[in-house]
């Protein structure tokens, strides 16, 4: 069981009370794209075993979606950050720094 | 759906008198704050708080939503009066009574009633007078907050009020109060 924390309501949760949203900081290619960068937006998705960012929605609660760093191997929670950033905030990446030596964030 | 009131463990009653509008708008703008406010007499709820006034009671919904409670009858007129207040700025009133079915729960097992469906504190160090949650019961999302000792209000969409009714009225038979709170 996941417990997330919503950036905007403070409210610690658990997950049956958010909704997954799958990767975050997807860039997106649209029309005017080459076809492979448009499959690549659609389909490609990271799928490390370890940290991951993902968009996650407050749905039972506020209803915001919010950005969660985590990681899939231990169900640990690094932090949870604003929808509007376009990567992930220093504090956060300190964060899972800290508890995952030589992890290094990829773009 | 004849029955409104259920007494067991608590006494769950379902009834029509509030009057609920919903104000959408960005409340760190002193003039909508300061409509709002004057409007309802009550301030601007912080996160998760309710504020109650004159003329109703203000509860946070999420950043940019309160929902305001006040007497039924008196709702359409407020929305309307609202609505006109902030004209000029980029929000929105709406009269969200019918949208809405509302419950009282009412005995010292209140607490426990809610926290067998929802995955909140229910303890009463975590959770008081003064705010509200917005959360799941069972498997629809609802909203609650204390009205009172013992005594809590709860409100859902209308399309699951029966569901809730029917859920709460298990939660709450005798002799099936866990009394861990």
């Amino acid at each position: 069981m996941l417990i997330l924390t919503c950036p905007y309501c403070e409210v610690e949760g658990e997950e049956t009370e958010f909704h997954p949203g799958g990767q975050a900081h997807l860039k997106r290619f649209g029309p005017g794209s080459s076809d492979e960068a448009f499959r690549d937006y659609l389909f490609e998705r990271k799928n490390p075993r370890g940290v991951h960012f993902e968009r996650w929605q407050h749905q039972y609660g506020c209803g915001k979606w919010f950005h969660v760093a985590r990681c899939t191997v231990t169900l640990e929670v690094f932090g949870s950050y604003s929808a509007q950033s376009l990567a992930p905030p220093a504090e956060v990446l300190e964060t899972i720094q800290a508890r995952r030596p030589g992890w290094e964030f990829e773009t | 759906m004849s029955e409104t009131v259920f007494e067991g463990a608590i006494r769950v009653e379902r009834f029509v008198g509030f009057g609920m509008i919903t104000i959408r708008g960005d409340f760190s703008d002193a003039k909508i704050a300061q409509a709002t406010a004057a409007r309802f007499g009550a301030g601007v709820p912080k996160t998760r708080a309710i504020t109650v006034g004159d003329t109703g009671m203000l509860a946070w919904m999420s950043p940019d939503e309160l929902l305001a409670v006040v007497p039924l009858g008196e709702a359409d007129g407020l929305a309307a009066a609202l609505a006109d207040d902030l004209s000029a700025a980029h929000a929105l009133v709406v009269n969200v009574s019918d949208a809405r079915s509302v419950f009282r729960l009412t005995g010292a097992g209140a607490r426990e009633v809610l926290a067998k469906g929802a995955p909140v504190d229910m303890s009463p160090q975590a959770f008081g007078p003064g705010m509200i949650r917005r959360t799941r019961l069972g498997q629809v999302a609802c909203a609650f907050w204390m009205s009172g000792d013992d005594q809590f209000d709860l409100v859902c969409f209308r399309s699951v009020g029966d569901f809730v009714f029917d859920w709460l009225k298990v939660a709450a038979r005798d002799g099936s109060l866990p009394e861990y709170l």
